[in-house]
């Protein structure tokens, strides 16, 4: 299977994209990494006239420290997220969510910025991404823009971005010396997630002094699990406090069944997994 | 129709090609590189793995316009002139095919693993080869032969640092020497 015909468009600047995607207007696509898009332009499964390619938008590619901020371009692909120092250092939940993105080879072209614009659902990095309140920088016809997580997911392969707009970079609050793990239910490598959990806790004397866990295929959009947050705050960094806590994932998600699982799995599942995410996050 | 120039295996090529046309399209078809198949047409299955500027991809999953201006090596260009790669070698030792289809994709994704991870435990081959699928051998000797491989690159750059030939370490090593030092 190829794809349909389309107008291929290699712009070297964001600014260059941004016209691009003006000018195309809704018949555009963004090509960051490639690994959902050209599937799904191969199923036939999308059939845009004009595909601009970011691949050659060195600028949207790197992590950086910047004004108490870890920033990730957007084209920053999986592999060097996860082998990133700045990412292992202040958000190591980044690295650990995405060494669990598929398989070597896509992680080697999928892109940070690609998978959270595509939104899907059960998709690894929104997760974190919303748990650790992360800002995206998005570039326009006017301008650029600045839109919460919280903001950034609106409903299923969704978000708040434009048509004419691409996201730059992502970033980040400093979570030093946080540990993290991403806990994920899947078939196999290729295999979206069925539930996925990411948790970040900060542990101080035993206790459980700072947590942000989000939640994977809850729902259209991740989902923050403030609940559970809420209920580990100050609670001893123990399997039996945390299986407690974990006891509020469900609240808050709207999951749906589907070939993967039932609700009631799902929700079963949520709570499971966020038990143990926060465990292996807590080290305990 | 954008004109694409492209360092394939070692030789340079410059065509132009439509839009749409694939990697793996592309090295098939327009450069006769049939060595790199096409299994799944879905990305699930990595039979069409390469490597580009050195990483591992599934070529079914990139356009032939993105690798414009970079360097793709295909199984093709593994061996150089001395005979097999080290982890060719290896497979063929190991009984590591049985009907050879996934085995191209097999081949280029571990020497990737290797140039990572040059002494992996069984769990990470086979974390390693994850985007690879193999419907005939379970996997047993996949992970054999990659286990061996990484044994003869590793004792191969030893005996090129030292200059000395390296000593076969096993039986399954006397039977096959190390063709050492390519990778």
């Amino acid at each position: 299977m190829i794809p349909a015909p389309f107008d291929y468009i290699a712009p070297s600047t964001v600014a260059e994209a941004v016209s691009a995607l003006e000018e195309a207007g809704e018949d555009a696509k963004v090509l960051a990494g490639g690994q959902s898009l050209l599937p799904v332009l191969r199923m036939r499964m999308a059939d845009p006239g004009v595909v601009v390619d970011l691949g050659g938008v060195t600028a949207l590619r790197g992590v950086r420290e910047e004004g108490g901020s870890l920033v990730i371009g957007s084209m920053t692909t999986h592999h060097d997220v996860m082998r990133d120092p700045l990412v292992h250092h202040h958000a190591k939940l980044l690295a650990q969510t995405a060494r669990t993105v598929a398989d070597p080879q896509v992680r080697h072209r999928g892109t940070f910025g690609g998978a959270l614009v595509h939104a899907d659902p059960a998709g690894d990095l929104a997760a974190p991404t919303l748990a650790l309140d992360a800002e995206m920088v998005l570039a326009g016809p006017s301008g650029a823009r600045v839109v919460r997580a919280s903001e950034f997911f609106v409903d299923y392969f969704t978000t708040a971005l434009d048509p004419a707009e691409v996201l730059v970079e992502v970033r980040f609050p400093m979570f030093t010396g946080w540990s993290a793990h991403y806990e994920k239910f899947n078939r196999v490598a290729q295999a979206w997630s069925v539930v996925g959990v990411a948790a970040a806790v900060r542990v101080e004397a035993g206790a459980i002094a700072e947590a942000r866990v989000g939640l994977t295929n809850m729902g259209s959009t991740p989902v923050r699990a403030l609940a559970v947050e809420q209920a580990l705050l100050g609670r001893p960094a123990t399997p039996e406090a945390i299986r407690h806590a974990a006891r509020h994932a469900t609240e808050g998600t709207s999951p749906v069944s589907d070939a993967g699982a039932d609700i009631d799995y799902r929700e079963h599942l949520a709570q499971v997994l966020t038990g143990r995410a926060v465990t292996a996050a807590a080290g305990v | 129709m954008p004109r694409i120039t492209v360092h394939v295996d070692g030789t340079t090529y410059t065509d132009d090609v439509s839009a749409r046309t694939l990697l793996v399209q592309y090295l098939r078809e327009h450069l006769g590189r049939t060595g790199t198949v096409v299994g799944c047409d879905t990305s699930n299955c990595g039979a069409c793995t390469v490597h580009l500027d050195g990483q591992s991809v599934k070529s079914c999953s990139v356009l032939a316009a993105q690798a414009d201006g970079h360097e793709i090596t295909t199984i093709e260009g593994l061996s150089g002139d001395g005979g097999q790669h080290p982890m060719q070698q290896a497979f063929h030792d190991n009984h590591a095919l049985q009907c050879g289809f996934c085995t191209p994709g097999m081949i280029m994704q571990a020497v990737d693993l290797l140039s990572d991870t040059p002494e992996p435990d069984d769990q990470q081959i086979r974390e390693g080869l994850e985007g690879n699928l193999c419907r005939c051998t379970g996997y047993q000797n996949i992970v054999r032969a990659v286990r061996d491989a990484s044994r003869r690159m590793r004792a191969g750059a030893e005996a090129e640092h030292t200059g000395e030939t390296p000593a076969p370490r096993s039986a399954e090593e006397r039977t096959a020497q190390p063709t050492g030092g390519q990778s």
